[in-house]
């Protein structure tokens, strides 16, 4: 089966897991830019990281046959820094021109910090500005709640169209109010902090699959990129069909990141041949 | 040896995890129920009685220090 894996920290992942994900049927990967494991204090460090996502991971990917894909942003946790924030923002043009740039992500609150709002609005600004996609992170664990509330009112306030924006990590809590204000929005599993693929699976079963994309996010924390493969697993286990596995895990990232005509993978539809012998 | 501090701290996470697990397979089960119109058969019942009862054993304060070994041996009923 093809499966595209929407949110993928390539950087943070060795070579092994492409090679393995390609023998798992992953043709894609897409790469927002993700918090270092410390605040970084220079512009310069930003642009040599999106330079590594759009310049150089995608080679890293062709050579197991996987296309690669990015986003550009300054993460929640480093919104403290406003003066570093504009001075980055200024620079995104410059990558939305490039082959492989999707749009601005992932952007997003954190602790909800009135710095991490108004970095969030220049965000979804510049990217709608500029007709790009947008990709926001939700806080995890007992910020998610409040901090996704606070997400859906910052752009509740902002002309935007609901259908370029996912709302990623989304629970159980936080699904509804999502998908109720017309955005996508995207399950993350992790095998503690975030979804599980039996949770995941779950919430397609109760809301449908229609604007939903799965991801494993797989970072250099405790993350597997496998757990996508393992919620393919519980989906077709419980005995949805593998067209409507291919709905979800391939050609829901192909609708929605397909909004940018960067991406060029087209959904696809499993056909059975009838041969007759002559 | 941990101290009480350190053993919450080093295993809230996997057990909020598990937590949510076990949260989500009643939900599932509820869910089941209410598409198919009908409860489980009386095996499944069974096992979903003895889960229950595991859950309560848990919540109680008073369950003694023997947490593990009660509920070994009331999953040993099915």
């Amino acid at each position: 089966m093809q499966i595209i894996q929407p949110h993928y920290h390539a950087i943070a992942r060795t070579a092994q897991d492409y090679e393995r994900m390609a023998m798992s049927g992953v043709v894609a990967v897409a790469e927002p830019a993700f918090w270092a494991g410390f605040d970084r204090l220079y512009p310069e460090t930003f642009i040599d990281y999106f330079r590594q996502i759009s310049e150089f991971e995608p080679t890293r990917a062709a050579q197991y046959g996987i296309r690669h894909f990015c986003w550009v942003a300054v993460n929640p946790k480093e919104a403290e820094n406003p003066t570093l924030t504009r001075e980055v923002l200024r620079h995104f043009p410059e990558f939305f021109a490039k082959p492989t740039v999707l749009g601005v992500g992932e952007t997003g609150l954190h602790k909800s910090t009135k710095n991490e709002c108004e970095s969030l609005e220049a965000h979804v600004e510049l990217a709608m500005k500029h007709g790009q996609l947008v990709l926001i992170h939700t806080p995890h664990l007992a910020d998610k709640a409040h901090g996704t509330k606070k997400v859906l009112e910052v752009l509740a306030g902002m002309k935007v169209d609901p259908e370029r924006i996912w709302i990623d990590h989304v629970e159980e809590q936080t699904i509804r109010p999502c998908l109720d204000a017309g955005y996508w929005v995207g399950f993350t599993l992790y095998p503690i902090t975030k979804c599980s693929p039996k949770r995941a699976v779950d919430m397609l079963e109760k809301y449908g699959t229609g604007k939903i994309l799965v991801n494993s996010s797989a970072d250099w924390g405790p993350s597997d990129p496998f757990t996508l493969q393992e919620c393919i697993l519980e989906f077709r286990r419980r005995g949805h069909s593998l067209q409507e596995a291919i709905d979800v895990f391939h050609n829901n990232p192909c609708r929605f990141l397909g909004q940018n005509p960067k991406f060029d993978i087209q959904p696809i539809r499993v056909e059975t041949l009838v041969e007759t012998s002559k | 040896m941990l101290s009480p501090d350190q053993v919450v701290e080093a295993y809230y996470l996997e057990a909020r995890h598990q937590l949510l697990e076990i949260a989500a397979l009643l939900d599932r089960h509820d869910a089941a129920v209410d598409r198919e119109g009908r409860g489980p058969g009386p095996a499944a019942a069974t096992k979903l009685a003895v889960l229950r009862q595991a859950i309560t054993t848990l919540g109680d304060d008073q369950a003694g220090k023997e947490r593990t070994v009660t509920l070994l041996e009331l999953f040993a009923r099915v």
